[in-house]
């Protein structure tokens, strides 16, 4: 499969991940969330979790679990963002795997 | 949200034996995983060059699937029996979830295993060899193939249709053989061994690398003490520890799991028990079982064995996770033993619920019950554990070993309708290698008969809350249950309800760090 983006094909896996992680660009990640069956337009409010999955991403090599996620966030930008609830309405399909994608890691496997 | 119909309930706490819906549930199965992960588990990826992404069958894969068959039914003797001696009496029709959450008859058991029996029949029986069209022989196509996988991968290989089966014919083992010939002739599933070959290149199932595992433990400690004012330790590869602790990676990642690995954790400084938890063998699951493969399932059951000796440990304890505990307990010793290097005084391997039941027993955990009486607590046996294992030493504790702590740590606990517990459980729907996002519409309506359960208790007994032991059931129905009209946080973690309970005594563990003695000094 592949995301058309400024006329470049982006490769992506059947269920929209991108296959290489050098590939990612801030359009890439607004154009994912425009093409979702509900499309969603990218806020400050996402994008800072975005790019706190990308810099997490960077030191780990793996997402962050849940719950780290919600500490960090807590921590970062005070206590009201730092719940899954809030995660959960800014990334409805859940944070872990929705927010992942947009931020071009590699689903979590798993039992997960 | 979904293209497909959401089951109604209807309160009665059970699913009717619904009218037939012929190829409802036909399609092409899960994802095709990638030949890299074939090869990874050494399972043949000589696709011919120039085939897009590898996603064609192998060369010559009729003569290397029946080949495989005629491997399989003589290494396996049950394999064989099964495939010779059932009688299509029926009993095994309406016992599955799938079939009564999908109406599909492909997925009554008996036809379900019948799509690998006929083929057997055509090439290894006098009758099929001459005369198939009297004994429903079918010749091997790339059509009976695509069938294979796509119902091979809606069966979570739970067994309870073998409980009803008058002959005993474990539904599971065919399964199983399916998935096995499908993977040597270029169709194994991407969800299963991708996830395999990450435990290989990793050491569990997420592809959670050592130095994230050891973030993530020590975020643990900060909440514990947070939380308790205590420094509970959640040691990594500690030589030289009593205990390696052996549970799935999504205790590591997931709620409720981290709130099981919580539990656990205190438990064992409770008792002063030191521990240790292996980056190397850092997954409990072993989905070698799923797929059939024991080659595979070997390779990963040795990593257990190569951290105890590594770690220079005493006991092997499981965690919360079903299939880790039906691999543990039936297969471990024959799988990685022997393990003579081990205290001979405890079980080799012991279940988290062993130890915690015992402690309880012996009075050495001091418990406020009152901490769950927010709750109204309901267990979900899970498949492997019911129906593929044991705890204590009689027949039946692994039914008993959840519910006494449960009992011993709430003060309300409610069993669902006889039919759905114990050995006659019902599967989560998401077992045996099918927790995967694109069998979403199969998940959820095998739920259903779960969740008519879980939904008489909670109109006629108002229970809140569902305790599981199992990493894949917990993952499995805090995604459905939503659509059901539950909340994902009414499923919880057993030790997760022990951790709420256990009121810590030790103030300093028995695994301090030494800057830590100091500074409680």
């Amino acid at each position: 499969m592949a995301l058309e983006i400024g006329g470049k094909n982006i490769a992506t896996d059947e269920e929209g991940y991108l296959e290489n992680l050098t590939d990612w660009t801030p359009e890439i990640a607004s154009a994912m969330a425009l093409a979702e069956e509900q499309p969603v337009t990218l806020t400050d409010e996402h994008w800072e979790i975005i790019n706190f999955l990308r810099e997490y991403y960077e030191e780990y090599q793996i997402a962050p679990a849940v719950r780290v996620l919600t500490k960090a966030v807590g921590k970062r930008l005070g206590a009201d963002k730092g719940t899954s609830k809030y995660l959960y309405s800014l990334f409805p399909y859940g944070p872990g795997k929705q927010a992942c994608k947009y931020a071009g890691l590699p689903k979590p496997t798993g039992c997960v | 949200m979904a293209d497909y119909e959401i089951p109604k309930l209807t309160g009665l706490g059970y699913v009717e034996v619904p009218a037939l819906e012929p190829d409802s549930m036909a399609g092409k199965g899960p994802y095709v995983a990638k030949p890299e992960f074939q090869k990874a588990l050494h399972f043949p990826a000589d696709f011919d060059k120039g085939v897009s992404e590898g996603y064609e069958l192998v060369p010559d894969w009729k003569n290397r699937a029946l080949e495989k068959l005629d491997d399989l039914r003589h290494r396996y003797r049950s394999l064989q029996l099964y495939l010779d001696i059932c009688v299509k009496c029926g009993a095994c029709t309406d016992k599955c979830h799938y079939f009564l959450g999908t109406k599909d008859p492909k997925n009554m058991p008996v036809a379900r295993q019948d799509l690998l029996r006929k083929v057997y029949r055509r090439y290894f029986t006098f009758a099929g060899k001459y005369f198939p069209k009297l004994v429903g022989a079918v010749d091997l196509t790339e059509a009976v193939v695509e069938e294979w996988y796509n119902y091979y991968h809606q069966c979570s290989q739970c067994r309870r249709c073998s409980v009803f089966c008058p002959y005993g014919i474990d539904t599971a083992e065919v399964s199983m053989a399916g998935r096995e010939i499908l993977d040597h002739i270029g169709r194994g599933s991407k969800y299963n061994n991708e996830i395999i070959s990450k435990v290989f290149k990793i050491g569990n199932n997420l592809g959670l690398p050592g130095l994230a595992l050891a973030d993530t433990l020590e975020g643990l400690e900060e909440d514990i003490e947070e939380d308790t004012g205590i420094k509970v330790r959640l040691p990594l590869d500690e030589v030289g520890a009593e205990v390696l602790l052996v549970t799935p990676s999504a205790d590591f990642f997931a709620e409720p799991h981290v709130d099981g690995l919580i539990g656990y954790a205190k438990v064992f400084h409770e008792a002063g028990i030191s521990w240790t938890l292996s980056s190397y063998a850092s997954e409990g699951a072993n989905f070698g079982l799923f797929i059939g493969s024991y080659e595979n399932m070997r390779r990963i059951a040795l990593r257990i064995r190569e951290a105890a000796i590594q770690l220079k440990v005493k006991r092997i304890v499981f965690g919360e996770c079903g299939h880790a505990w039906r691999v543990a307990y039936s297969f471990l010793n024959t799988l990685a033993g022997p393990f003579d290097f081990l205290d001979p005084k405890y079980p080799v391997p012991q279940h988290i619920l062993e130890v915690t039941w015992g402690l309880i027993q012996d009075g050495k955990l001091v418990l406020d019950k009152t901490a769950n009486d927010d709750k109204v607590l309901t267990f979900h046996d899970s498949c492997n554990v019911a129906r593929g294992s044991r705890m204590g030493d009689k027949p039946g504790g692994q039914f008993e070993y959840p519910r006494n702590v449960i009992k011993a740590v709430c003060n309300h606990f409610v069993d669902m309708p006889a039919d759905t517990i114990h050995d006659a459980t019902f599967c989560c729907g998401g077992g045996g290698g099918l927790l995967t996002d694109d069998l979403m519409e199969l998940r959820i309506k095998g739920a259903q008969p779960r969740m008519e359960a879980l939904k008489y208790v909670t109109d006629t007994q108002g229970v809140t809350h569902m305790a599981a032991i199992c990493a894949i059931c917990k993952s499995q129905f805090t995604k459905v249950i939503p659509y059901y009209g539950f909340k994902m946080d009414q499923i919880v973690s057993v030790h997760q309800l022990v951790s709420n309970a256990l009121v810590l005594q030790r103030q300093v563990s028995v695994q301090a760090r030494p800057e830590d003695e100091n500074e409680d000094r």
